[in-house]
């Protein structure tokens, strides 16, 4: 069985989550801070009109949150039909990839990162994490 | 159409509505003879016309429709069947009821037409307890004229379903024709079982040609509507058409039984059609009208003829009709359509979008400078506005909507009591946001309850204490500044806020010290506190504790504020102050460490600005408060409520004062930015829950500002201990110096005067001349009135002012004005008024030195009542105080 990622990429590390969850991916607009927000989020930013949540995944997989002077990109993913934004370092290819490539995500997986990674599918030049969009998306 | 009434002119569209119902129901009615619920309501329908035409002294309609009722309550209470002829007369009474209405919609008046025939048939029919179809028929022989109209309605009613049954595979202009054929058939042959199945089977069938018989009058209304008042079976003649059409798609089997039927009596149908149109005595009474489908004009005079009725009710029609067609007046059906609530959403989010993209191209085009550019922004922005205005009227809704369940409430309520209630409501008619309507209809039937509950007491109570026995409840709505305010006040015996000061220690929202140091209306506000409640016994109306946080909690949702006064002895008033609407809605933007932030101005009272001469500044142990007006108003930093960048000074900065629940605080800013009208957009969960934020909006250009949530604001900033610590703090603080701002004038030969600058209303510098002497006193006409003159210098012994031209101060308490003459108005300073020494002479309080010079404090009372002894015998009046005019 053949499964479709939208890959990105964070700290060298290579991230797919389903490739239907994802309504486009963008260079990063202006956002606005949220003064007491967790520091998972990044801030909101409008999105044609709309005023979407910004995640910051790095923040959310247990790194160091982006700074004001980095330049992440946006995987807008959609979470119960709203958009949110996912803050990536950079955004790669869409990859099919057959189940028979497919793992449990390993036990030395870091704790921060285990509960949010589906599995890991193991590609040719290394392994791709898979990461569950809706516990991602959650702050 | 003019004059009419809105009651009158809502009546007619309810009525035409109902009718409308009416017909559906009737007709679905013989299908189902026993319908218990649709029995009902018809009846009801009937009934309510019958009681609004009462109410608004429509004779005519009501004895037209009370016959129908009676009719109705027998068929409803099971004493008689349905027959068809009983529903025959019933939509006779229906036909003549619209045209009643009609007649009142083109001239107000019920008209002269004669609806006795109508009223006499319906006697007929509840006069003759039995009514079946063979009867009937036997009837219809019979040459007799009321029997004739007993018969004729019977007729083309067992035709109907038939022809239904018949059509479906006959050319179309054969079809119409085939009515009174088939009614003479069924004369003929009396209803057999055939017909009746087929009868069930159109009965079936029955909701889809019903939603259809609108369609088919649609492109000729006036001929439709024709149609209607000379045949007495609309259902027959209209609906023909489409059931044909119906059965073509649907009986596609082609069931033999129906296909037998319809090829058999071809000759019949030519024979009998010859003969309705031969025996049309009276064709022109119709034929001008109903122009199109002739072979539908000649059914219709076959019944018409028949019918001795029919031309009495189609001659008043036609003159409406012209009427109509004459003036350009709409009617009221057509003046009002009902529209699908979620459209309006839809609408109102658009206009929200379009405001947004207005704001944007606003900014976009002032930045560019273009002019034309310019222009067309202008242009853009009138549009939107009046757009917005637009739409946002489609979704007004008088209050009305939800005070018209308040008497019945009160009613029930005070019953289950034991209390006695006059409501009295002012301004039913002020409209808001149907949104906000439906959102404070909880608060208000809460407040309502609790009025009557807690606020007005019981009838020996009232007697008790000399009121009347009867409480009255007010309600009453208002637009004001942008906002709509609903008071809710009892006359009864007020919130005692010593009893609230004890239960709030007793269940241990505070403490004793605290109650001590609280104001009266501090006091009051403790009732909005979750869990509190002063009933001393928990009633089923109110009490349970759950109340008035839950209204602050409603009317807060939706932007909304709500206070209560109180009087001892005398009443209480819950005042809530609402957003004309939630969707759009006016905002301060202002700049806190380079971010933007939206202030809903709904709470904003007043912008100050720090200078550096701005000595207002002051603190209390480490909290800053500001000096305005006498009063200190705690102050509260955004930088420090939203965590940012410590401020290094206070200069150049801006204090935004809001009111909060907790009384009125000024919120430090770096800057203000703007004004704006912003939409308010839904936020994530995630952000909603820190609890500070209404929502978010897209400013002008296009970056997503959040809207600050300004009661959450001081309720995190001035902890309620902290708050409430500052207060006592800064009243002691007042206590000690007590400053007040002193006018300061000079008088005479270098002589300083103050007085105390809330006493003056305002300043004038006049001519000499504008004094004249009356009956010994100087008077001098101000404003428009005949005012006394006091000279200070004249009052402090110091001969009189003689300048060409000198300063007024004016005094003003009530009606009653008073002019104080000094030289000049040197200057307004805050002077601690406990700093004056003893003494000094005639008119004086004592005297106090300012910056550096010796200055005599006025005895203000004495000065002014040298001019006006009854000054201060004024009722009722305080002086006006002039501080913020200056």
């Amino acid at each position: 069985m053949k499964h479709q990622l939208a890959t990105f990429k964070l700290d060298n590390r290579l991230y797919g989550v389903d490739v239907s969850r994802v309504q486009e991916a963008l260079r990063l607009h202006t956002r606005t801070a949220v003064p007491h927000a967790p520091r998972t989020v990044a801030g909101l930013v409008n999105l044609r009109g709309q005023v979407v949540l910004m995640v910051d995944l790095r923040a959310r997989l247990g790194r160091e949150p982006y700074g004001p002077d980095d330049e992440p990109m946006m995987v807008v993913v959609k979470v119960d039909g709203e958009p949110v934004s996912l803050l990536v370092d950079q955004v790669g290819d869409v990859l099919e990839l057959d189940s028979e490539q497919f793992g449990p995500p390993p036990p030395t997986l870091e704790p921060a990162l285990r509960d949010l990674v589906t599995g890991v599918y193991s590609l040719d030049d290394g392994l791709l994490l898979s990461l569950d969009v809706d516990l991602a998306a959650r702050v | 159409m003019d004059g009419m009434d809105d009651i009158v002119r809502e009546f007619i569209v309810e009525s035409y509505e109902n009718l409308d119902q009416l017909d559906q129901d009737l007709v679905a009615l013989e299908d189902q003879p026993g319908s218990r619920e649709l029995l009902g309501s018809v009846f009801r329908t009937i009934h309510t016309i019958k009681g609004t035409s009462g109410f608004l002294a429509f004779g005519k309609l009501e004895s037209l429709t009370h016959g129908g009722e009676n009719l109705l309550a027998e068929l409803r209470d099971g004493k008689r069947p349905m027959t068809q002829r009983t529903t025959d007369v019933l939509l006779k009474m229906v036909d003549a009821v619209r045209d009643v209405l009609a007649t009142i919609e083109a001239t107000g008046l019920e008209g002269d037409s004669d609806m006795s025939a109508v009223v006499a048939d319906i006697q007929f029919v509840l006069d003759d307890p039995e009514g079946g179809p063979s009867e009937q028929a036997a009837v219809a022989h019979e040459p007799a004229a009321p029997k004739a109209v007993a018969h004729e309605p019977t007729a083309p009613k067992t035709a109907a379903p038939k022809i239904t049954a018949q059509n479906h595979d006959e050319p179309i202009d054969e079809e119409t024709p085939m009515e009174p054929r088939e009614s003479e058939e069924a004369l003929v042959k009396e209803p057999s079982t055939t017909p009746a199945r087929k009868q069930r089977v159109a009965a079936v069938r029955n909701p889809r040609t019903r939603a259809a018989k609108p369609k088919a009058s649609a492109p000729t209304t006036t001929r439709a509507r024709k149609v209607i008042a000379a045949e007495p079976m609309p259902s027959a003649t209209l609906s023909a058409p489409v059931d044909d059409s119906y059965f073509d798609e649907f009986d596609g089997d082609g069931d033999g039984d129906i296909d037998a039927d319809s090829f058999e009596p071809k000759t019949a149908v030519e024979a009998a059609v010859e003969t309705a149109v031969e025996t049309a005595v009276e064709p022109e009474v119709i034929t001008p009208t109903v122009q199109t489908p002739a072979v539908q004009t000649r059914a219709v005079q076959t019944h018409a003829v028949h019918t001795p009725t029919a031309p009495a009710i189609a001659e008043p029609r036609e003159k409406t009709a012209k009427e109509r067609e004459d003036g350009p007046a709409r009617s009221a059906s057509e003046q009002s359509i009902r529209v699908d609530v979620d459209v309006l959403d839809a609408l109102m989010r658009h206009v929200g979008e379009l405001v947004l993209a207005r704001n944007a191209m606003t900014r976009l085009a002032g930045d560019l400078g273009d002019a034309s550019l310019v222009r067309a922004s202008q242009r853009l922005s009138l549009i939107a506005t009046e757009l917005q205005q637009g739409v946002m009227k489609t979704r007004m809704q008088p209050i009305e909507h939800v005070w018209s369940k308040v008497p019945r409430m009160v009613r029930d309520i005070s019953a289950a009591l034991g209390r006695q209630v006059r409501i009295e409501m002012i301004g039913q008619d002020t409209e808001l946001d149907r949104g906000l309507l439906e959102a404070i209809k909880d608060p208000l039937t809460h407040l309502i309850r609790n009025a009557i509950d807690h606020g007005i007491e019981t009838p020996a109570v009232r007697q008790a204490v000399g009121k009347p026995v009867q409480g009255v409840l007010t309600l009453r709505a208002f637009h004001q500044g942008g906002q709509v305010v609903v008071e809710i006040s009892d006359d009864g015996k007020g919130v005692d806020p010593l009893i609230i000061g004890a239960k709030a220690i007793e269940r241990g929202l505070r403490t004793h010290g605290q109650v001590a140091d609280m104001s009266t209306q501090d006091l009051l506000q403790l009732l909005f506190l979750p869990g509190f409640s002063t009933a001393e016994t928990v009633t089923n109306v109110s009490g349970r504790g759950v109340g008035m946080d839950v209204v602050r909690t409603k009317v807060e949702s939706i932007g909304g504020v709500v206070d209560v006064q109180s009087t001892l002895g005398l009443g209480t008033t819950w005042r809530l102050r609402i957003p004309l609407t939630l969707a759009i809605m006016p905002a301060l933007t202002v700049e806190c460490s380079g971010e933007t932030y939206a202030i809903p101005q709904i709470s904003l009272l007043e912008l100050l600005a720090i200078d550096e001469k701005q000595t207002g500044v002051e603190y209390v142990g480490d909290a800053p408060v500001f000096r305005l007006r006498g009063t200190l108003l705690p102050l509260v930093d955004l930088r420090d409520v939203l965590a940012r960048p410590e401020r290094q000074s206070l200069i150049g900065a801006v204090v935004v004062v809001l009111q909060s629940d907790g009384g009125p605080f000024g919120l430090v800013v770096d800057s203000v930015l703007n004004t704006e009208e912003i939409v308010a957009k839904p936020i994530a969960a995630a952000v909603k829950s820190i609890g500070l934020y209404a929502g978010a909006t897209l400013l002008g250009d296009g970056a997503v500002a959040l809207i600050l949530d300004v009661a959450a604001v001081a309720r995190r900033a001035l902890d309620v201990d902290l708050q409430e610590a500052m207060k006592k703090v800064s009243s002691d603080a007042v206590g000690a110096s007590k400053t007040e701002p002193m006018l300061i004038v000079s008088v005479g030969e270098g002589r300083q005067v103050a007085m105390p600058l809330g006493a003056v209303a305002r300043l004038e510098r006049l001519n000499a001349s504008v004094i004249e002497q009356v009956a010994g006193s100087a008077v001098m006409q101000y404003r428009g009135r005949i005012t006394p003159v006091a000279d200070l210098a004249h009052i402090l012994g110091d001969g009189g002012t003689s300048r060409d031209e000198f300063a007024v101060v004016v005094c003003t308490r009530g009606d009653h004005t008073v002019a104080l003459v000094a030289n000049e108005v040197v200057d307004i300073v805050d002077c601690a008024t406990s700093d004056f020494s003893e003494v000094s002479g005639y008119g004086l309080l004592g005297s106090i030195v300012i910056k550096d010079r010796v200055t005599e404090v006025l005895d203000l009372h004495s000065a002014v009542e040298s001019a006006d002894p009854s000054f201060y015998e004024a009722e009722d009046a305080e002086l006006v105080g002039a501080g913020s005019e200056f």
